[in-house]
């Protein structure tokens, strides 16, 4: 289960670090590095996009990463095996993220049974609330997966109480308006949004959206349980390779 | 949202969370207008004042003895101010905008049409506007790009993805994730998350009251079809809406572009490439591969190039209620070509799509029967397209020795 190696990895760290990459951004080699370099900085889960054509919730880096990786002949067969591979070579947990359609084109049941015979634990799927997603949710408890799902600081109380009751694992919080990949303000504003996520579940809290070093890594101790590394990384590896991702995650605990 | 917009399983909410309640707030403002019957009074007194309205109803003699068939009504949106029907549903949402107090809007423009709609409303209302434009569109569209900028509008080239009308939409969503307190997203066509599909209709609703009332005025009974083009579905609903409950065959008609067999094309009824699938926050037919990646399409009518149709013409396509038909680049061209020289007036390109599949039809049936096709726009304002869809020597000569003057 998702949720109890989060708690238990809680006991022996204030804060959990996640990390985000686009399969077959560069190319299928160098995520398959990416992934082996990032367990060896010491990640505790990653979260493996499916590029999608329409990647409404992504910023400028991670769109062009989608729109490279899908142009370098990435498919959704491809992507299943790279993360198998992960998923039987590393001891951390593996998250899929993509948009719904490249679930619903596959078939979500068969969908969520390809990643459970892959030992993959979850996935995020941003642009399906709850309320269009019973397949899913169905799905995703047949084959013991957590859904991951998102709360905002737009959320309103009740509505997140609502999302818990559908969430297993743990609860993606949004740290601000906007795509990823701009600058977030680590301030008291946040701390009080983290609040009232924590009053609205039992599950861990993973931030996520403009995390980008040790001093937010450091604001976060104590206020989040999980955070979150997306297009800091993508934007590392773009200008000084991949060695010096391993570099940077290492430092940032 | 209680409602999520369903049309026999087409439609829907696929929203991220950080814009649910936006929607919410757009859903609640839309419902409590269309509930309050001065609304409506309010929007038809705008339009009349500011958009030509009622826009005529015109009797195509000179088309009607060409084909020898049946008679030919053309219903005149073109003649709205900015050119098309886009101003409809752009007013209208511009006062839904008022009623929230917001202050900002954006919108996507494929052809610009929607784009210098948006940004006329804006400037009119007072508001501060941005729109998004497919670089290849801004190429095509400079005219509009022109205007839009003229209005105030800044106007921002997308050059993500293939750098058309989807692609301005993703960047408009991106854009009001980040600005919703203070923005409105105005749609321009039938598509997109509830409440989107379900308002754009409403506003163009506007169309088939009218053309219903003045076909019973003129001929003193329903027409036998009603023609009209489908880029998201928006003119095609707006005046099939005025139909729906009536004796009268509706014909929606999309790019063929270079024909269905060449997969460049924008059909996504008619055409066996597209497949239901779920993008841009609705469910409905796409164009896609089996991996569910969204392809690229084509259509000498940029505001008919889009991978998407509306949710609620899914449902008429599978309910059978509405027949499907798709019109070439060259048959466009042609129909475009005779109904300028017969009848005097210009449709634009996209409208021009209706009027083909009805030239093709109108000769076969009875000279009892009328027809009504849709005129959704004007064409003179796409006179660079036109020209060049027309290989028209002279005008390429005009080009070039305006070219050089700038350089001189
Ligand atoms: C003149 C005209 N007609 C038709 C369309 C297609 O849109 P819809 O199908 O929503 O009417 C456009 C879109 O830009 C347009 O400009």
């Amino acid at each position: 289960m998702l949720e109890t190696y989060l708690k238990n990895r809680l006991k022996e760290r204030r804060i959990l670090l996640m990390t985000h990459i686009v399969m077959g951004y560069p190319s299928f080699d160098d995520s398959h590095k990416l992934i082996e370099t990032m367990v060896a900085a010491g990640v505790d889960l990653m979260e493996l996009q499916i590029p999608f054509s329409e990647p409404v919730a992504d910023g400028p880096v991670i769109l062009h990463a989608n729109q490279k990786a899908l142009s370098a002949g990435a498919t959704v067969q491809k992507c299943l095996e790279l993360a198998k591979t992960a998923a039987a070579s590393f001891n951390i947990p593996f998250l899929f993220m993509s948009y719904y359609n490249i679930l619903f084109k596959y078939g979500v049941e068969r969908f969520a049974g390809e990643m459970a015979g892959r030992g993959l634990h979850g996935a995020i799927v941003p642009d399906l609330p709850p309320e269009e997603g019973s397949d899913y949710l169905n799905a995703m408890r047949t084959h013991r997966l957590s859904p991951i799902f998102i709360f905002s600081p737009t959320t309103s109380d009740a509505r997140m109480k609502m999302l818990a009751s559908h969430a297993r694992g743990f609860v993606y919080c949004v740290a601000r308006k906007g795509v990823t990949g701009l600058d977030t303000r680590f301030s008291g504003q946040l701390e009080t949004y983290l609040e009232r996520c924590r009053q609205a579940t039992s599950l861990p809290l993973a931030l996520g959206f403009g995390v980008k070093d040790r001093t937010d890594i450091d604001f976060l101790k104590g206020k989040a349980d999980i955070a979150v590394i997306g297009t800091q990384t993508i934007r590392l590896m773009e200008q000084r390779g991949v060695a010096a991702v391993g570099d940077f995650i290492a430092g940032l605990r | 949202m209680i409602d999520r917009g369903y049309y026999n399983g087409f439609g829907g909410a696929f929203i991220p969370e950080i814009l649910v309640a936006t929607f919410d707030e757009l859903e609640e403002t839309f419902r409590k207008a269309k509930n309050d019957p001065a609304f409506w009074r309010e929007y038809a007194a705008l339009m009349s004042n500011y958009s030509c309205r009622p826009t005529p109803l015109t009797f195509a003699e000179n088309l009607t003895r060409h084909f020898g068939g049946s008679r030919i009504y053309i219903k005149r949106e073109d003649l709205n101010h900015t050119g098309a029907h886009k101003a409809n549903n752009v007013m209208g949402q511009g006062l839904l905008v008022r009623r929230m107090g917001k202050t900002r809007v954006i919108a996507e423009t494929g052809a610009g049409q929607h784009g210098v709609a948006t940004a006329t409303m804006a400037a009119k209302f007072g508001f501060q506007c941005t729109i998004y434009m497919g670089e290849v569109d801004v190429e095509r569209q400079r005219p509009n790009v022109f205007w839009m900028e003229r209005l105030g509008a800044e106007v921002v080239p997308v050059r993500e993805g293939s750098r058309i009308l989807k692609d301005a939409i993703n960047e408009a969503f991106r854009d009001w994730v980040a600005n919703m307190d203070s923005t409105h997203y105005v749609l321009g066509t039938a598509c997109g998350p509830h409440p989107f599909p379900e308002m754009v209709s409403y506003f163009q609703s506007i169309i088939g009251q009218e053309a219903r009332r003045q076909i019973l005025e003129l001929e003193h009974k329903l027409p036998a079809r009603v023609y009209a083009c489908v880029g998201g579905g928006s003119n095609a609903l707006g005046i099939f809406s005025g139909f729906m409950k009536d004796p009268v065959e509706l014909v929606g008609v999309e790019a063929g572009g270079r024909g269905l067999d060449t997969g460049q094309h924008a059909s996504r009824l008619c055409a066996k490439d597209a497949s239901v699938g779920v993008a841009q926050g609705y469910k409905t037919y796409f164009l896609q591969d089996a991996d569910g990646q969204m392809r690229e399409t084509h259509s000498v009518a940029a505001g008919l190039d889009y991978i998407g149709v509306s949710p609620i013409l899914a449902q008429l396509k599978e309910s059978g209620r509405v027949r499907f038909e798709a019109a070439t680049d060259a048959e466009v061209v042609e129909a475009l070509s005779l109904t300028i020289r017969t009848e005097g007036v210009i449709p634009a390109l996209e409208s021009s799509h209706a009027f083909a599949q009805a030239f093709r039809e109108a000769p076969r049936m009875s000279s009892e029967d009328c027809i009504i096709i849709n005129q959704s726009g004007r064409g003179d304002k796409d006179i660079f397209t036109i020209a060049d869809a027309f290989g028209d020597p002279k005008w390429q000569e005009f080009i070039i020795g305006k070219a050089g003057k700038y350089h001189a």
